[in-house]
């Protein structure tokens, strides 16, 4: 399995070396790591069926659990080959689907790193794995929606995709720390017999739950599929079927048969999923555009799964499984249909549309075997699945399952609508619009006809597909290995009620005219992107106001805040306990009092100053003073560094003065002299008690005996202080540097950004005079 | 140019850099060089002895700041490159040292003492951490030097044209 990953990220690096020589050949390429999946998912067949999971393990971050843990069970092995097998096709489709775009190889690589990703988040077993590879999933899905990075439309849907999902993974962390402090675990397969309650694990529940709506596409998340229809067909075609919003049904899938009995699991995933389900039907129902529809008839068909897996019953399982398996191949095919009529046509408008059964037979034909199997026509494998599903919940305890039952039929008959809607739409002739004569190209075709295979064989073949299902949904759950897909279950209730969705839908369709008015009528309205943009502009301005009261950009303030933020601590501390020292001497040495008595002499000129120039000097002065106390005290390190310090400093501020007025602005009120006069105060008599007591109250062993003893043996340096520097603290000294430097590129850029900015209004003044002169 | 500058009376004309004193001019002269000869013996000898990296950056930015007060041009037409890249160099320099230690399974910046026997001469006894302390060396020489090129703008040196000919 690592090998798989390692074969996706070269073939990611060999694509982005190349893709701009070999232009969209370089599909051909990144081909090789969906077929290394399928070749490898094949070679293991044998093992996984016998009913021995594969295991492969790696030691990556055992501190947190984290471990390259993959075990590839039957589930897995059915993921995997979607995951491969679309993947394969649609590196082909998209080789004949991509002309002589810009960036296709950066495209590329993008698209392989998703596809390694995906086979990653499909067979990792730790669970922080899992959030790994997901969020690997959403960061390559924004570089793919974004492609065509010229329009502000693509970016905007990328943002909005990636902030969803991203926000919805931060979701899925959470929940998931949480689930392994709870269960113990910190892998899949140690959910089994873990003890799982209690509410924490309800915490868990919710949490996990919103990560996987949001990947999903759930309402009320749901705004960012459509949006990602912006992307080139062959990124709808493969993250937005078969694969990455298939990452949150497959974690639910996954997570069902544990946390399906916990209090908020089976009323949270019932009620999103059967909303999403409708809601999702409703707006497809209403779209023009071939590609949106899809879109929106996938949001139906991924809160169909959501509903059907989080029961976690062993019967709705194994439907499940069965609808997941079905939905990926024919969804996939629909939309290589939509790039296909696209590509040849320049349109997805319906109304544009007609004649195309006739110009494209085949591709025709492919629509309608994925389109029938979508609606659950009977003899397709979406009939059997969906079957499955209707008596899964028939015999179903959950609380509330008729009505359940009830959304689901008559969401179903939304989804038969939206289909005979997409079907009549891309290929009926239309009077009135001239009819279409483009002929597709045979390999582009070719992809999205061999996905008719399955979906025929699926459903014809049912003993082989049940055979296949009860592999996949037993390793879900053991206890759903004995249900079955059946062709013709005669005259059933369950078979009423779908001939009932069917019928009901045709009645849709028929009725589309008058359903287009009332459409029409009840409006657009806000639909869940404009919230997103609401919620988004709200965000933003909501940081804008906080960041108005905290950051008025007034220069005194901070620097009060500042200073009493820094004394305040350390004052307490003495208040509370401190003892002043018992003798004082007042000072060493003459020299030493006349020192300090200039030093402070020139501080208190300094607060009268008007020159700004004249405040500097008074400043170095302050600064020299110490020097002189320094070398007095015999350091003449920390003396020679005052010294150079406030040489440097005073020149640097003689180079800003030249830009300054000569004068110090005036106070804007006596009062404001006041207030700083008393911080002022109060900081520099707090700073002089606090040194005070600190000398006579100290109370540990001093650093430096022991510095000065392991300086020269440890360090083979005879200057303590540099040995402190560069050895004993040099980390210390590594962050100083690094903050040195952070302050002067802070500097250049204010420096630079004023200047030019003068310059420009300078530009503007003289703007007239240049001209005529 | 010098012209419209004093036409902008909505700015404070900025105190430009006085004519070059004589004095300071001959004593740079004589001492620029044998302050940097300066940092560099202060440098080495900072691991025994005063100095080490950071003084003796400072030392060498100071030099570099009397040239600008004489109204000389700082690094950039005589050693060919911005003062920038002396950040870039010494950062490399810090953070190198740092992590090749904690590679080579030390702590983190545990450094290494080499002695070379030099026959008559003695033994000679150097260490990684020299290493570590020309990387702060650069940086703080970078960052005086970066402040005060920024600091001095352009105009400075474009204003000295049109001064000579009035």
């Amino acid at each position: 399995m690592i090998g798989i990953l390692i074969v996706h990220i070269l073939v990611a690096a060999l694509a982005a070396t190349f893709g701009s020589r070999l232009r969209a050949r370089v599909f051909w390429l990144a081909l090789a790591a969906p077929a290394a999946t399928v070749a490898w998912a094949a070679s293991i067949w044998g093992d996984v069926t016998d009913g021995t999971p594969v295991v492969q393990e790696r030691s990556w971050i055992p501190e947190l659990g984290l471990d390259l843990r993959f075990v590839i069970d039957e589930f897995a092995l059915m993921m995997l080959f979607i995951v491969g097998g679309v993947g394969v096709l649609v590196m082909a489709y998209a080789s004949q689907y991509f002309g002589e775009e810009e960036g296709l190889g950066r495209f590329t690589a993008f698209l392989t790193v998703f596809a390694g990703a995906m086979t990653g988040l499909v067979t990792a077993d730790s669970l922080l794995l899992i959030f790994v590879f997901w969020e690997l999933t959403s960061v390559t899905s924004y570089g793919l929606i974004g492609f065509k990075d010229t329009k502000s439309a693509a970016r905007g849907a990328a943002t909005q995709a990636l902030i969803i999902t991203g926000a919805g993974g931060l979701f899925l962390l959470a929940g998931l720390i949480l689930l392994i402090i709870n269960s113990g675990s910190t892998t899949l397969s140690g959910l089994h017999g873990a003890t799982i309650g209690g509410s924490i694990a309800d915490w868990a529940a919710v949490l996990i739950l919103i990560g996987c709506f949001t990947k999903s596409a759930q309402v009320p998340f749901h705004g960012w599929l459509p949006g990602a229809m912006s992307a080139p067909t062959p990124v709808s075609a493969y993250l937005h079927s078969a694969t990455m919003v298939k990452a949150g049904v497959f974690l639910v899938a996954r997570l069902s048969p544990h946390l399906a009995d916990l209090g908020p699991w089976k009323p949270l995933t019932l009620t999103v999923g059967l909303a999403t389900m409708t809601w999702g039907g409703y707006r497809a129902l209403r779209q023009t555009d071939l590609k949106l529809m899809l879109a929106y008839g996938t949001v139906s068909q991924l809160g169909m799964l959501i509903a059907v897996f989080g029961a976690g019953e062993p019967k709705l399982l194994f439907a499940g499984t069965a609808l997941l398996a079905a939905h990926a191949v024919f969804k996939a095919s629909l939309f290589m249909v939509v790039g296909i009529v696209d590509h040849c046509t320049r349109t997805r408008e319906i109304s544009e549309l007609s004649g195309l059964r006739r110009s494209m037979p085949l591709v025709a034909v492919t629509a309608l075997v994925g389109g029938l199997s979508m609606a659950g026509m009977i003899g397709f494998a979406g009939f059997l699945a969906k079957e499955a599903a209707i008596v899964g919940y028939e015999q179903s305890k959950i609380a509330g399952v008729d009505l359940a039952l009830a959304v689901f039929i008559g969401a179903s008959a939304f989804t038969v609508a939206y289909t005979l809607r997409f079907l009549w739409g891309a290929f009926a002739d239309k009077p009135g619009v001239d009819p279409s004569t483009h002929r597709p190209a045979t390999l582009l075709v070719t992809p999205a006809a061999a996905l008719m295979l399955p979906t025929v064989i699926f459903g014809l073949a049912d003993g082989w597909s049940t055979d296949l299902v009860r592999r996949a949904a037993g390793a879900l759950d053991t206890k759903s290995a004995v249900y079955e897909l059946i062709l013709w279950p005669g005259f059933t209730s369950a078979f009423m009620l779908s001939m009932g969705a069917i019928t009901a839908g045709v009645v849709l369709f028929a009725m589309r005219a008058p359903i287009e008015a009332v459409q029409a009528r009840v409006g657009r309205g806000r639909d869940a992107a404009d919230l997103f943009q609401d919620g988004l502009q709200g965000v933003l301005n909501g940081a804008a106001k906080i960041v108005g009261v905290i950051q008025p950009g007034s220069l005194p303030l901070y620097l009060a805040v500042t200073l009493i933020a820094v004394v305040a601590v350390p004052l307490a501390v003495i208040i509370d306990d401190a003892r002043l020292p018992a003798d004082r001497v007042w000072a060493e040495s003459p020299l030493q009092a006349a020192v300090v008595v200039a030093t402070m002499l020139a501080a208190g000129l300094l607060a009268f100053a008007q020159r700004r120039f004249a405040a500097v000097l008074l400043l170095g002065s302050i600064g020299l003073g110490s020097a002189a106390l320094f070398v007095m005290q015999g350091a003449p390190d920390l003396a020679l560094t005052q010294l150079l310090v406030e040489t440097v400093s005073v020149a640097i501020y003689v180079f800003v003065l030249r830009h300054l007025p000569a004068r110090f602005k005036a106070p804007p009120s006596s009062g404001a002299n006041i207030v700083r006069a008393s911080v002022a105060a109060f900081v520099g008599i707090t700073v002089f008690v606090l040194t005070v007591t600190a000398v006579a109250d100290r109370r540990a062993e001093p650093v430096d005996t022991e510095l000065i003893a392991r300086s020269y043996d440890e360090a083979d340096g005879s200057n303590v202080v540099n040995v402190t520097l560069v050895d004993f603290r040099g980390f210390d000294t590594v962050g100083e540097a690094l903050v040195l430097v952070v302050a002067a590129v802070g500097v250049v850029s204010i420096v630079t950004a004023n200047r030019s900015r003068s310059e420009d209004d300078e530009a503007a003044e003289d703007g007239t005079e240049v001209r005529h002169g | 140019m010098a012209e419209r500058r004093n036409r902008n009376t909505s700015r404070p004309a900025p105190l430009t850099l006085g004519q070059p004193s004589v004095v300071l001019d001959t004593t740079l002269n004589a001492v620029f060089h044998t302050i940097i000869v300066f940092s560099v013996f202060l440098h080495f000898a900072g691991h025994n002895a005063p100095g080490g990296g950071f003084i003796a950056g400072l030392v060498a930015g100071a030099g570099l700041v009397l040239r600008v007060i004489t109204g000389r041009a700082m690094l950039r037409s005589r050693v060919g490159f911005a003062p920038e890249y002396l950040l870039g160099v010494g950062v490399l320099l810090v953070t190198g040292t740092a992590l090749t230690s904690l590679i080579l399974g030390n702590a983190l910046l545990e450094h290494h003492t080499w002695k070379i026997e030099l026959g008559p001469l003695g033994t000679a006894k150097t260490t990684s951490a020299l290493v570590f302390d020309t990387g702060i060396y650069l940086i703080v020489v970078g960052v005086i030097a970066t402040l005060v090129s920024t600091l001095v703008s352009e105009s400075d040196t474009e204003d000295e044209e049109p001064k000579v000919s009035t």
